[in-house]
């Protein structure tokens, strides 16, 4: 909601100008409405918020109650081993490790909150690198139009029938990154790289749509430069569809980015993701299940969560696209 | 319709090329070798070794080798599994990933169609409730984290099923990673069976269907259900892509003999030929998939034209 109030001023603004007196409705306050009463998609949004919160300040806050960090391993070799949820090391119930320990001792909760930071932010940025792409690229093709857009458009038909999966494989296999920093930042690109084509193609859809409509032709016949014409004029009022596909794409990447971790392609130790706690978890599976449990179904419930919020930004922001 | 046809498949070749000549680029850029490993052989040893698989020659030479492999479809021998050659790998793995990937599109197919068409055509009720959220779980829980929960339960509790590796064809071990693997195919297509069910029952042709006296089941059956499926046909192709990710993932987790398991090792192997052999194996069946997508959409649905 917040994304969309923010997203939303260039809009208020402009067209407050044009009418001072009657207040309307706008799109984006009918949106607001529509979206606060899909009651999945305002259970989807809480989530999100709870568990993005929880991991940006959880690592911080847990450290200091109970001194339990990521990759802290207990001094104390007796307390090196696997202890299951809400269990001390004799067995009886303390609530230490609400999540239980992993088989080195370390506490599963501050593993998971640390790994969501980590899943978290190679989401957005990879999302962001995706968007900026995607976007700039859709808006000039639809906008210019013509040869320059045939030709831009039949790129992306190429691009989208190549194997990219495969591709990023061996692109991160074959070349890891010397520094933890930079493994991150080679995942960023791989993943945005390959996951703007969807949204050019919307983008350039709606530019399309919008380019031929009098503002555009007022705009031009005031002569405001193209690139401002696509940035200030079309693009702001494509932000719909934008947005919706954007918090689809967020979970996209965020699998795509565990399913690297977990092959061990990914986030590399000492840093976790939730990819590669599902991969470690998965390894002990037999003998300490929770190890698999926790990581993975907090994160099933955050894409979970993502994908009904971005389900419900549809239905809200655009009721043409409704899919029932 | 041929022209179409011919444009595709032509525009295929230089699409392996590039993403051949990517793979080959990434092996080479790569730092180190395969014979860079922790078992250092002897200089004399490599330089042999090296000769055997023409690693000496320029670099020209041995693009323009690979180039001619992929073009006769043998890429050569596996320097990790010596003596034996990369068609013979592929030959080994494919009826592997092929068994999971297909059952998983078929029972993908069976559940997704029939859930989605009867969420649509019984809307808002409680069915369509528990079998979008149900879909929308299945979208949302990562196959690798559903893979080891259906081992634990089924393999490691109840012990129905192996929890892992392979026994053949048609064998227990084949129905975990089918199941894993079609979880988020079932989902999908539910989904847009249903949405596309939902557009088409209110569209005007339903409605002459309706108004020359059809029944409601032969509407549905005839006319409706064929519409709706023209989302999940288009879905088909692209997401192959998918298909083979998952079984990357799904051979992985039940330590299966498949090609997603060889690729990955061949990967960490730094097993050039092998690894090229199978980037252009895989490359080759989505490009393919794509196509016949593309084709099979003009059948299904008499509007589509080919320019």
């Amino acid at each position: 909601m917040e994304l969309i109030s923010r997203l939303a001023i260039p809009m208020t603004d402009e067209s407050s100008a044009a009418n001072e007196v009657i207040e309307g409705s706008s799109l984006w306050r009918d949106a607001r409405r529509r979206l606060l009463r899909n009651k999945l998609a305002v259970f989807g949004m809480v989530a999100v918020m709870v568990i993005a919160l929880a991991s940006i300040v959880g690592p911080a806050l847990l450290s200091k109650w109970t001194g339990s960090a990521y990759d802290s391993i207990p001094r104390d070799s007796s307390l090196t081993k696997a202890f299951a949820p809400f269990r001390g090391p004799a067995g009886q119930f303390s609530w230490a490790h609400p999540m239980g320990t992993d088989n080195a001792g370390r506490d599963i909760l501050a593993r998971v909150l640390s790994g969501g930071q980590i899943s978290l932010m190679v989401a957005l940025i990879a999302t962001l690198v995706s968007l900026v792409i995607g976007v700039s690229y859709g808006a000039f093709a639809g906008y210019l139009g013509g040869r320059i857009d045939d030709l831009m458009m039949r790129i992306v038909d190429v691009l989208y029938s190549l194997p990219y999966v495969i591709i990023v494989i061996v692109l991160l296999a074959l070349l890891p990154a010397k520094t933890p920093t930079g493994q991150l930042t080679q995942l960023f690109v791989a993943l945005g790289a390959v996951s703007w084509l969807n949204m050019a193609r919307i983008v350039r859809g709606q530019i399309i749509s919008l380019k031929n409509q009098e503002f555009v032709l007022a705009a031009r016949a005031t002569g405001v430069s193209t690139p401002r014409i696509i940035f200030r004029h079309l693009v702001p009022n494509a932000l719909g569809p934008v947005i919706v596909y954007t918090t689809l794409t967020i979970p996209t990447i965020m699998l795509s980015e565990a399913f690297l971790s977990f092959l061990g392609l990914g986030v590399r130790p000492p840093r976790v993701s939730w990819g590669s706690l599902a991969a470690e978890g998965a390894q002990n599976l037999a003998v300490y299940p929770w190890q698999l449990i926790f990581p993975g179904l907090t994160m099933a419930l955050m894409l979970f969560s993502l994908n009904f919020l971005g389900d419900g930004l549809r239905d809200a922001l655009d009721p043409q696209m409704r899919k029932d | 319709m041929l022209r179409f046809i011919i444009r595709r498949v032509v525009i295929i070749i230089p699409m392996l090329v590039i993403v051949i000549s990517l793979t080959w680029v990434l092996v080479r850029l790569a730092p180190g070798n395969f014979y860079t490993g922790e078992k250092k052989l002897a200089a004399g040893i490599e330089a042999n070794l090296r000769e055997k698989y023409g690693l000496n020659k320029p670099w020209y030479v041995q693009y323009g080798k690979v180039l001619m492999n992929a073009a006769r479809l043998d890429f050569g021998n596996s320097l990790k599994y010596e003596g034996q050659s990369v068609s013979q790998i592929l030959w080994r793995g494919l009826p592997v990933s092929a068994a999971v990937g297909v059952s998983a599109y078929l029972i993908a197919l069976i559940v997704g169609i029939s859930t989605g068409a009867l969420s649509a055509l019984k809307q808002n009720s409680w069915i369509d409730y528990s079998s979008m959220t149900l879909a929308m779980l299945g979208i949302s829980i990562p196959n690798f984290v559903l893979g080891p929960l259906l081992v634990l339960v089924f393999s490691l509790t109840l012990f129905w099923f192996p929890p892992a590796l392979w026994d053949g064809f048609p064998s227990r071990s084949l129905v975990l990673p089918a199941l894993t693997l079609s979880a988020i195919y079932i989902s999908y297509i539910a989904r847009l069976t249903r949405s596309g069910m939902l557009e088409i029952m209110r569209s005007d042709y339903i409605r002459t269907a309706r108004a020359k006296g059809l029944s409601e089941g032969q509407v549905v059956m005839r006319h409706a259900l064929r519409g709706s499926l023209l989302p999940v046909v288009s879905f088909s192709g692209p997401e192959l892509a998918f298909l083979i990710t998952g079984t990357v993932v799904v051979e992985k987790v039940f330590a299966l003999p498949g090609l997603g398991n060889y690729f990955i090792n061949a990967c960490f192997n730094r097993d050039e030929p092998l690894i090229i052999g199978i980037v252009a194996f895989m490359s080759i069946t989505v490009l393919a998939f794509n196509l016949l997508v593309d084709i099979a959409y003009g059948f299904i649905d008499p509007r589509i034209r080919y320019s």
